[in-house]
């Protein structure tokens, strides 16, 4: 039963990641983010992280992704021109790519012991009283730090989109 | 109950990132960038809480936490991210990243 | 002893001179230049008179120049009798001369600084003289060959003076090169340069390199002497003042290679090879010369040519054994050829500057002390007895009969020439018609008195200064030979080329030209001077500056050094612009290079064991 949730959801989100990478039209490729979001909140789920998948589909795909859409929709933004090339991208690109790929594929077979498995309700520590227990406790510092940086974001934000609209 | 090997989540994240780097690499323009770049992220995300699921002591939760972080920080990124590029829409009229090259040379 | 005193003093004139003459006037420039001559010549007279009989060479030391390895240079002052004779001619006629120029020189710019140099080159050549060693002697002569250059181009703006120092100092330098690797091949065998070590060790060396080295240093003689092929220097440095070519080209610096050559005798004494080539040289030398000077209108040409042909002479004399009768003969030459000269400028100096004999002609009434005195050196140089010429030039040919019959011919027929075309200069001069458009003028008595010494001595110097036996301690020298019938021969030889002058340009006036018209040929040859000039420029000159130009220049400097600098500096440039190329303001293909290292970094962790549990 797991596994098949996670064959679907995962099945799911590489396609829609797959999609997001190769449409031309952005909104097309904001939509399909949307999908990867929500089925990566899905695998949280399995893997016992409740307050992660929640905050995930609230803040990740109901927030960003909306700001997202909002941008495309302000720009106008068309299907993508084909101009512009560069050499290196084309040389390197491919390469870097798969070496990549396989360098990051040996090392998850390396890191997870074999015997390692994942069940629903394996994990029992990621409930929201475990995570703010953490956020005020261990990670206090990080936690205003970032309050901070979002401060510093929105003043930033809307510094700059505030006088090109005028 | 069959169970998921966790190495498969590992596989997953890195095949998204993968993509997220190809999407990097090879879109022209500058929003689609952006996305693959959350994209890249997701997947961090996804090793986080997976490693955390490996580590059932009084410290597993840290991985949710990390992770948390991870997504403050690509949302205030992205809100002045995409400022920037409305700024750079406003200057250059386009959204083709090729185009934004004053640093050459 | 003090030796040093003598050539110190010319020095101080020198800098005195030439660092404040400027501000001084004509009477203070006077008063050091030819004072501080005429303190040498009378420290020389006053050493030579304490100095005993000088058998014995006195050697000073005064401190070591050069010490490096086995080479061992002092700067060392000798005194011996060839010495004394040298120190005598150099200060005695350079004081005339300076006196002289005193007044030759009144009229032209620079006064202080043609001074300056007379004084430098005394300094030089007294060095030279005085050196122990070879490397003090190079000092020397390269220094006369310095006070040449700038003297002979002391009218610096005129285009033929600066060419004709050029030419002096550039020939001269050959013959330095000969004398250079003479030095070498010296200290090679010998490992000293000291005169006493080297000619204490000469007899000894096996014949082959003491040929070699005699040959060597002949080369050098001959740059600095004037003989062939290097004489081309000596006519055209005429261009200077003439008190400097009385002094420089007649008297002195030209001297300088027949004094070398007589001091290393020890070496040339066991070289006869060496020996033999210094005389068929010299009367070579002396012969082709004075054909020269029978076509010449100059005046000072014809006497360049004649002390080339002199010189030519004096080396017979050492060539053939006979260096003391060498010696001699330069010191008869230098009365009679710097009496000649001055002469010669106290005619160009009456007539304004004029030097062409057939502009000239009837000054006998209009200079009568010029031309008196000339007469005297002219008498002189024809050999005519008992004037000093004859006993000097007798006593070479007669030694050189004893050494190769034909060279005494050849020297009669040249002795014959040089009295010929001496009286044809003086006939030109002072005798017919005045042919010219100055107003001739007798010379101050500044410029004459030194005319009458010169006159006296080149009477009766052959008899008053018996040089032969003063020298022939020194040359460890046999008894002299008399023969009177090669003294007659070589008397007539001289006679007939006064008649032959008389006759030609006294008597019948249109006589050579008419002899010059039937072998036109000939005269045009002997009027060009061979053309020898205009073969070295075809031949060396011109080959080496187009080879300069062409190689060292075009392909060694401009192609090959300019091109490896300036193609290092393009190709960095190059290669610059290659690895500018990486920044493109291309976001993407940054992002590549990111991505790219991310790789590399994490293969290399992987590698180094940090990614493992």
């Amino acid at each position: 039963m797991d596994l098949i949730l996670f064959l679907i959801f995962a099945a799911i989100a590489l396609v829609c990641a797959v999609n997001v990478v190769v449409q031309t039209h952005p909104i097309s490729s904001a939509v399909s983010l949307i999908g990867v979001m929500g089925s990566l909140a899905i695998l949280y789920l399995l893997l016992g992280a409740e307050f992660l998948a929640a905050a995930q589909v609230i803040v990740y795909a109901g927030a960003v992704m909306v700001l997202f859409v909002f941008v495309i929709m302000l720009l106008n933004a068309g299907k993508e021109s084909s101009k512009g090339q560069s050499f290196t991208v084309q040389l390197l690109g491919v390469p870097v790519l798969i070496a990549l790929l396989g360098l990051l594929a040996f090392f998850a077979r390396q890191m997870a012991p074999p015997e390692a498995m994942v069940h629903f309700g394996g994990f029992r520590g990621g409930t929201p009283r475990a995570v703010g227990h953490a956020l005020f406790t261990t990670f206090l510092l990080p936690f205003e730090a970032t309050s901070v940086l979002i401060l510093i974001a929105i003043i930033g934000a809307v510094v700059l989109a505030r006088k090109e609209m005028d | 109950m069959a169970q998921v090997p966790a190495s498969w989540f590992l596989m997953l994240s890195a095949a998204l990132f993968a993509l997220g780097v190809a999407g990097f690499l090879f879109r022209r323009n500058i929003i689609t960038v952006f996305m693959s770049i959350e994209l890249m992220l997701n997947a961090v995300n996804l090793s986080f809480v997976a490693f955390a699921y490996q580590h059932k002591g009084p410290g597993g939760v840290d991985g949710h936490l990390y992770a948390f972080f991870v997504m403050v920080v690509a949302a205030a990124e992205a809100a002045v991210g995409l400022a920037i590029i409305l700024t750079v829409f406003k200057n250059r009229g386009t959204l083709n990243i090729d185009e934004v090259d004053s640093m050459k040379n | 002893m003090q030796l040093w005193l003598i050539p110190l003093a010319p020095l101080a004139g020198f800098a005195i001179n030439g660092l404040l003459g400027r501000r001084f006037s004509r009477s203070l420039v006077n008063l050091f230049a030819i004072g501080s001559v005429l303190v040498s010549f009378a420290w020389v007279l006053y050493t030579l008179s304490r100095a005993g009989d000088l058998q014995t060479p006195r050697v000073e030391h005064y401190f070591t120049w050069i010490q490096s390895g086995s080479l061992k240079i002092g700067c060392d002052f000798a005194l011996d009798r060839l010495t004394a004779v040298m120190l005598l001619v150099v200060t005695g006629i350079g004081s005339l001369i300076h006196i002289y120029a005193i007044g030759y020189m009144a009229h032209e710019g620079g006064y202080y600084r043609f001074f300056a140099y007379l004084n430098l080159f005394m300094f030089f050549m007294l060095t030279l003289v005085l050196a122990a060693n070879f490397a003090l002697l190079f000092v020397g002569w390269e220094g006369v060959g310095l006070c040449s250059y700038l003297l002979i181009g002391f009218y610096f703006d005129k285009r033929f003076a600066t060419n004709a120092a050029n030419k002096a100092f550039i020939v001269n330098r050959i013959g330095d090169f000969g004398f250079s690797l003479g030095m070498f091949l010296i200290f090679a065998n010998f490992h000293s340069l000291d005169f006493a070590s080297v000619f204490g060790q000469a007899p000894a060396a096996p014949v082959g390199t003491l040929t070699a080295i005699g040959l060597l240093l002949m080369v050098g003689a001959c740059g600095k002497s004037a003989q062939l092929p290097l004489y081309v220097w000596l006519p055209d440095a005429m261009a200077g003042p003439t008190p400097v070519s009385a002094l420089i080209h007649a008297a002195t610096m030209v001297t300088a290679g027949v004094y070398m050559t007589a001091r290393a005798w020890p070496i040339y004494t066991h070289a006869p090879a060496a020996m033999h080539t210094i005389a068929i040289v010299g009367i070579a030398t002396a012969f082709f010369a004075a054909t020269i000077g029978l076509a010449q209108n100059d005046i000072k040409k014809v006497f360049a040519y004649s002390t080339v042909s002199q010189l030519g002479y004096m080396f017979v004399g050492v060539g053939s054994g006979a260096f003391s009768v060498g010696i001699f003969h330069l010191v008869t030459h230098a009365f009679f050829k710097a009496l000649l000269f001055l002469g010669a400028g106290s005619v160009i100096h009456a007539l304004s500057g004029e030097q062409d004999m057939s502009k000239m002609g009837g000054l006998r009434k209009k200079i009568p002390w010029t031309f008196w005195t000339m007469a005297c050196a002219a008498v002189a140089i024809a050999g005519v007895p008992p004037f000093s010429g004859f006993y000097s030039k007798d006593a070479i040919l007669i030694a050189a009969y004893e050494n190769a019959p034909w060279i005494y011919w050849v020297g009669v027929i040249t002795a014959g020439m040089t009295a010929f075309y001496v009286s044809r200069a003086m006939f030109l001069t002072f005798f017919g018609k005045y042919r010219g458009d100055g107003y001739p003028h007798e010379s101050p008595p500044v410029m004459l008195a030194p005319l009458v010494v010169l006159a006296l001595l080149s009477l009766g110097g052959g008899k008053l200064f018996p040089v032969p036996e003063f020298l022939r301690g020194v040359f460890h020298a046999g008894e002299p030979v008399e023969s009177h019938a090669l003294m007659a021969i070589s008397i007539a030889a001289g006679l007939i080329g006064i008649a032959l002058a008389t006759l030609m340009y006294l008597f019948q006036p249109g006589m050579a030209e008419a002899i010059a018209g039937r072998v036109s040929g000939l005269y045009k040859l002997v009027y060009n001077k061979y053309f020898v000039d205009e073969i070295y420029d075809a031949a060396v000159v011109r080959p080496l500056v187009n080879g300069s130009r062409a190689v060292l220049w075009k392909a060694v400097d401009a192609a090959g050094i300019d091109g490896l600098v300036n193609g290092l500096a393009a190709r960095a440039r190059d290669v610059g612009g290659l690895l500018g190329r990486i920044q493109s303001g291309n976001i993407r293909s940054y992002a590549t290079w990111v991505a790219f290292g991310a790789v590399m970094l994490i293969f290399v962790m992987g590698l180094a064991g940090g990614l493992v549990r």
